[in-house]
């Protein structure tokens, strides 16, 4: 029993709480949300620590032995997941106060924001499948109504297809949990993990399994991402950063914690499937990132992409594949949350969202144009920066698999992102100032928090021996399912 | 146009919204042992006070329940979270329930348990996420 694994998932629920009690106090609102991600972040940092010193941390919520209540789980892979959210969570904050708008600050933007965080922490850390299902809602819900707060035609439009789509995904959720409970009666995941490995992995568990995969490719946008470029340039910079650098990863998170741990039989048919659906996810993500000339839709494709990448390193289910997949998914929660903040930035300066409306803004801005360098040279993958350790695993991982194709799709991809984020720096930033009336605008605390996300992708790159003992930890939980099942059953015999 | 006369629904509301609200708090204490609890209790509760809304009219029901039932949600909420976080500071995992038994004046022996503060902050949170509904959607405003 440890109770600190819950404090994530409560204090942000909380701290909304009172802001919903405390409506009108907009500054107070302020304070406490940045406050609790802090916490929340100090927390999860105490909790790595007992996890590298005492193994996977557990919680019987009520002290019902699992597999009768339902079991939190806090192992490596979700306490850095949590720990790159809290990062994440806060650089977006400190963008949104500046730039989120006091119309949206009054319909309830921070607590919507907290409970958004406590769906995503929820989905990391919770041991039961339906409880998954339950914090994806508490996530789907909030984002719902954050990307349709303030009400533009646009967004009303995008909020519509986005909600439509992720009603049908999460119907397919529950009757794909109503299928596995009929077939093995348990809903906790080390249980589901036993069950299914003494009954094997017949067809029918394999179909379940495929079923599972279609509703978590919808929400990680795998393949199944035809929603995703709209709903996510639909709203603000701050709410889009934020749904980019999260939302996809739950569903990815969810894809490699179901396939690692209970449906890890059959690989032949289930990750062939992930790695053949995660080339596609690449090719056709990168092409869309070649093909516009608009910021907004460039940087949504180019989200695509890095699912795909992420999950060819899960597909591949070896030790240096899913390395790969965990420190390519750090970098990726980082890094699309910095693009997606720049690209906010450079369309609130030129007020156009048009690449071929603007030139010159480094004369103006130097510091963001420096910063959109070190990010675009990042999400490609260049050496000193944080994308190239995972993309260098993530390639071996799917060579030693036996997915060479995989590997050069995810090469291959890798250079086409280059050119369709250079191509935002060298029409953007590069050349003459074209337009006359573009004087120069305030940046004024919108850097800060840019600032930090770029020295987090750099020290994430130099500084990656730092965490490789961590990322060890992590996917050798993965890799042994058994290490997660006796965290939580301890060394009683479960059937 | 001629005002309705709506004498005789507002006469009935009077005594059915008595009957609703017993009835209401009758579900809720029964959750326990009989089919009932938090959920259906406060749509009950909630369904007497659309009664309401529909016999008279929102401002004057508004007066009489001076509430901003999006606090009552919250509280609800808070209420729920904070039981479980009761049972964390005594050292239990959180949402750990406790129950006995007590001899009350006019009960008798009587069981009481901490999970009918879970219950009432799931009650509250439904009738007030079920009144903002009604408000939201027949506010003019």
């Amino acid at each position: 029993m440890n109770n600190l694994v819950i404090l994530p998932i409560i204090i942000p629920v909380i701290a909304g709480m009172v802001m919903v009690i405390f409506r009108k106090r907009i500054i107070f609102h302020r304070y406490l949300s940045v406050c609790s991600i802090i916490a929340v972040g100090i927390v999860t940092l105490l909790l790595i620590f007992q996890i590298d010193q005492e193994g996977v941390q557990t919680l019987q919520l009520g002290g019902w032995e699992a597999p009768f209540g339902v079991s939190m789980v806090a192992d490596m892979f979700a306490a850095l997941l949590i720990l790159t959210t809290c990062v994440v969570a806060l650089c977006c904050l400190l963008y949104a106060f500046r730039s989120i708008g006091q119309e949206r600050e009054n319909f309830y933007f921070y607590p919507l924001f907290m409970f958004l965080i406590t769906g995503v922490i929820g989905s990391f850390m919770t041991g039961d499948i339906f409880n998954l299902f339950v914090c994806f809602e508490v996530m789907l819900v909030s984002s719902y109504v954050l990307i349709s707060l303030g009400g533009t035609g646009n967004q009303l439009r995008e909020s519509i297809k986005y909600i439509l789509v992720n009603i049908i995904s999460s119907f397919l959720f529950l009757v794909a949990i109503a299928f596995l409970y009929a077939m093995t009666g348990t809903l906790n995941f080390a249980h589901l993990s036993i069950r299914v490995a003494e009954a094997g992995q017949d067809g029918l568990m394999t179909v379940v399994a495929i079923l599972f995969l279609i509703v978590f490719s919808l929400k990680a946008g795998l393949f199944l991402f035809f929603w995703l470029p709209g709903s996510y340039s639909a709203p603000p910079t701050a709410i889009a950063a934020i749904f980019a650098a999260l939302l996809t990863k739950v569903g990815i998170y969810a894809i490699i914690r179901v396939f690692t741990l209970v449906f890890y039989h059959e690989p032949e048919v289930t990750h062939l499937l992930i790695g053949i659906l995660a080339g596609f996810t690449m090719i056709l993500g990168a092409v869309g990132a070649v093909a516009y000339w608009d910021i907004k839709k460039i940087i949504t494709y180019n989200v695509i992409v890095g699912v795909g990448f992420i999950l060819a390193g899960a597909a591949s289910l070896t030790a240096e594949g899913l390395t790969g997949s965990l420190y390519y998914l750090i970098h990726d929660m980082v890094v699309k949350a910095l693009i997606f903040l720049l690209g906010g930035t450079v369309i609130h300066l030129t007020g156009t969202s048009r690449l071929k409306e603007f030139s010159g803004l480094i004369r103006l801005y130097p510091g963001l144009g420096w910063m959109f360098f070190i990010a675009a040279l990042s999400l490609s993958g260049i050496p000193p920066f944080s994308g190239f350790l995972g993309k260098i695993f993530i390639t071996e991982g799917t060579f030693e698999a036996g997915f060479i194709w995989l590997g050069i799709i995810g090469l291959l991809t890798s250079l086409m992102v280059l050119y369709s984020i250079m191509k935002i720096f060298m029409n953007g930033f590069w050349g003459t100032d074209t337009s006359e009336e573009n004087e120069k605008r305030t940046t004024k605390g919108l850097l800060l928090p840019l600032g930090i996300l770029t020295m987090l992708t750099i020290t994430l790159g130099l500084g990656a021996e730092g965490i490789h003992h961590y990322v060890d930890l992590a996917v050798e939980g993965l890799i042994n399912p058994g290490i997660y099942i006796e965290a939580v059953f301890g060394t009683r015999p479960v059937h | 146009m001629k005002k309705p006369n709506d004498v005789i629904i507002r006469s009935v509301t009077k005594v059915a919204v008595v009957i609703i609200l017993t009835f209401a708090i009758n579900l809720f204490i029964s959750g326990h042992h009989q089919p009932g609890g938090g959920f259906i209790g406060g749509l009950a509760f909630a369904s007497a006070l659309i009664l309401l809304f529909l016999a008279f009219d929102i401002e004057t029901v508004r007066n009489h329940i001076p509430l901003d039932f999006k606090v009552v949600a919250a509280v609800g909420v808070l209420i729920s979270v904070l039981t479980g976080v009761g049972a964390m500071l005594l050292d239990h995992p959180f949402l750990f329930q406790a129950f006995g038994y007590f001899k009350l004046p006019i009960f008798g022996k009587t069981e009481l348990a901490t999970a009918v503060l879970f219950d009432i902050g799931v009650a509250l949170a439904v009738i007030g996420t079920s009144i903002t509904i009604i408000m939201t959607i027949g506010d003019d405003r």
